[in-house]
């Protein structure tokens, strides 16, 4: 029964790095750039969560719904402003900015709303439910979390498959050239990425404070290179392995953390990671590239 | 290099190499003298060495990244590997005669002196950090690109985690270390040297600005001869193609470990050199943060251009405090300058605007 319950945690944890894996995984697969800043993105959602629901005393699903317009409007701007006009500079330059861009929205959360930790209320309370006459208790929030995120899956896979939109999507990212000449336009569809995986940020956001409760300037950004190896762990680029990698790097941390100690949990997740890589370098899920000479 | 090539001034690298020398060297003769007649606030005089540290790790890394072509985000591991065992060592030989009453006298002398107490202990620092970086390199090494650079991100997670929990301590019966809980039961007498996450504390400060600037002659030294002889254009031709270096016969993983190790032996140097500043040394002071903040020395100086990575660790790390006056908005100021500076020096529309504003200008910010 013990086991379950760090399983059922372990998939809840995985979730949310799932979701936030998904953002980091589209923006890789479209523009090529790793954006270091969408950790501090789900910081943001989750502050306008928060005074939306603590200040301004609104529906909690109104809180988030503005969580996730603010991300994505930040994400648009973020974009627009920092990393378009580097398009067709070298990555090492691209990945720099967005460094300078997470220190901005970290710095500015610090600046408006303060370094000391906020109580985060869950959005949907402390209940739980009981399975196998009280032996297993699951909380709300956990199973919120997980149906989020397999909503989220299920939404996102429809539209990158069956919609015009999504088809644009992955034409970009074969080959920006050929997608440009069939006449996509191509900066469109990266902003429309960058809005997609800054929404997604704002939900992971409020979902991960529910689930512990506290929010600071920094909150955002363990998580979010958590999530950024479970997206290379999966295979970076590919939306079924940001999923997978996400549950697998959420149970793994809670069972090293169960099983051989606490303290010791990241090295165990990130040991799991390079053994993965050296045994598939391009992932679980990536697709290997042959090398053109 | 020999010290006719070195003089030959007509070769473009030469030149540059003997500017760089001249720089180092005049910049810290007018810092040595403007701190010894105490014209330097006592702040900055406290950034000296912190400066010099971070000079030789951005030179280091500039090494991997500039010059091996891979992209490295675990570098302040090595430097913590360095602190943590240098300043160990130090503490050693500073109470060898507790420890090891046995030891010859002259020995003793040694070891109590602190010049040589400091030069020996950043020895080992890098001998630690070397070792580390040839195995992290062994696996590290066999992968491309993207997953590298994760790969060092996530060795340098599992250092800071690893030294995070680790107790060593020294009596009598000699060295002694555990991990995750302290089950060394040491003796009576006995130091506990390194206490898990506490780190280290009881540091006797004898980093001195001239070993600094020292260490980081040393570094360019070794730097420049590495990268103007036959291996450092391996490391270039395999950056620039790999392919073709494979087809031409290099051996791509022993050229690739060879600027690895150095990179991260010099990298541990300047780790003592940083630890041995402050009376206590944690290993959450060298986090992932770190990790970027040198590579962003690194970028913002320019790849391979090891000149300008001296030039951004010293801006840099002098900027934050000079915009103390702006107080709350200093890092978000920080932050501007590095996202505007970005812009201007890789954006072409950008770039050809400041030139005609200005022929100069942006030769200025490409610095």
């Amino acid at each position: 029964m013990i086991f379950l319950d760090f399983f059922i945690s372990g998939i809840s944890l995985g979730s949310i790095y799932a979701i936030i894996a998904l953002g980091y995984t589209m923006v890789y697969g479209i523009a090529k750039m790793l954006n270091f800043a969408h950790g501090d993105v789900i910081m943001i959602g989750a502050y306008v969560c928060f005074y939306a629901v603590s200040r301004y005393k609104l529906d909690p699903f109104i809180g988030v719904a503005l969580a996730i317009l603010v991300s994505t409007l930040l994400g648009i701007i973020v974009e627009r402003l920092a990393y378009k006009p580097l398009r067709q500079a070298p990555s090492l330059a691209v990945l720099i900015t967005a460094i300078g861009v997470s220190y901005f929205l970290q710095n500015t959360a610090l600046l408006l709303w303060s370094s000391n930790p906020k109580f985060f209320p869950s959005i949907i309370g402390r209940g739980t439910f009981e399975f196998f006459g009280g032996k297993l208790s699951v909380s709300h929030v956990t199973i919120l979390t997980i149906g989020t995120c397999l909503l989220i899956m299920f939404i996102l896979s429809l539209f990158i498959n069956k919609t015009r939109l999504g088809k644009a999507m992955r034409a970009c990212s074969e080959d920006k050239g050929a997608a440009q000449l069939m006449g996509i336009n191509v900066n469109a569809t990266i902003s429309l990425t960058f809005a997609i995986g800054s929404g997604l940020a704002a939900i992971a956001g409020a979902l991960l404070c529910s689930a512990y409760q506290t929010l600071m300037p920094t909150t955002g950004s363990l998580p979010g290179i958590k999530a950024f190896t479970a997206a290379v762990f999966g295979g970076i680029g590919s939306i079924p392995g940001a999923f997978l990698g996400g549950l697998l790097l959420g149970v793994i941390e809670i069972f090293a953390k169960a099983y051989i100690s606490s303290q010791l949990s990241d090295a165990v997740v990130f040991a799991v990671l390079i053994i993965v890589l050296l045994v598939k370098p391009a992932g679980l899920l990536g697709k290997h590239t042959q090398e053109k000479v | 290099m020999t010290m006719r090539r070195l003089i030959n001034l007509k070769r473009v690298e030469a030149r540059r190499i003997f500017l760089t020398y001249s720089i180092v060297i005049i910049s810290f003769l007018i810092c040595y003298v403007m701190s010894e007649v105490k014209i330097l606030s006592s702040s900055m005089r406290g950034m000296l060495v912190p400066i010099c540290a971070y000079m030789v790790m951005a030179v280091s890394l500039n090494l991997v990244v500039g010059i091996s072509g891979e992209l490295s985000l675990g570098h302040a591991g090595f430097m913590s590997i360095g602190a943590f065992s240098g300043v160990a060592v130090a503490l050693i030989m500073q109470n060898i005669n507790k420890f090891y009453p046995g030891t010859p006298e002259f020995l003793q002398n040694i070891f109590l002196n602190a010049p040589f107490r400091l030069a020996l202990s950043m020895i080992a620092g890098a001998c630690f950090a070397g070792l580390a970086g040839f195995l992290i390199g062994i696996p590290v090494l066999r992968l491309n690109g993207d997953y590298l650079a994760i790969v060092t991100l996530a060795f340098g997670e599992i250092i800071k985690s690893i030294l995070n929990n680790f107790y060593f301590g020294v009596d009598k019966n000699g060295l002694h270390m555990s991990m995750i809980t302290d089950t060394t039961n040491l003796l009576k007498g006995g130091r506990l040297i390194i206490r898990g996450p506490m780190g280290i504390n009881g540091i006797m400060k004898i980093s001195t600005f001239t070993a600094g600037f020292i260490l980081v002659m040393i570094s360019l030294i070794v730097v420049f001869n590495l990268v103007n002889s036959r291996s450092g254009r391996a490391f270039m031709a395999i950056r620039d193609d790999r392919i073709a270096a494979e087809s031409i016969g290099l051996d791509i993983t022993k050229y690739k470990m060879m600027a690895f190790v150095t990179s991260a032996a010099l990298a541990g140097a300047a780790g003592t050199l940083f630890a041995m500043n402050y009376s206590t040394i944690a290993a959450n002071k060298f986090d992932f943060n770190t990790s970027i903040l040198i590579l962003v020395f690194v970028v913002l100086g320019g790849q391979g251009n090891f000149l300008g990575s001296i030039i951004a660790a010293a801006a840099l790390t002098i900027l934050p405090e000079k915009l103390r006056e702006f107080s709350d908005y200093r890092m978000l100021l920080y932050a501007v300058i590095l996202i505007v500076t970005m812009l201007c020096t890789n954006n072409d529309n950008i770039k050809n605007f400041m030139q005609k504003l200005n022929p100069f200008k942006s030769k200025e910010e490409a610095e």
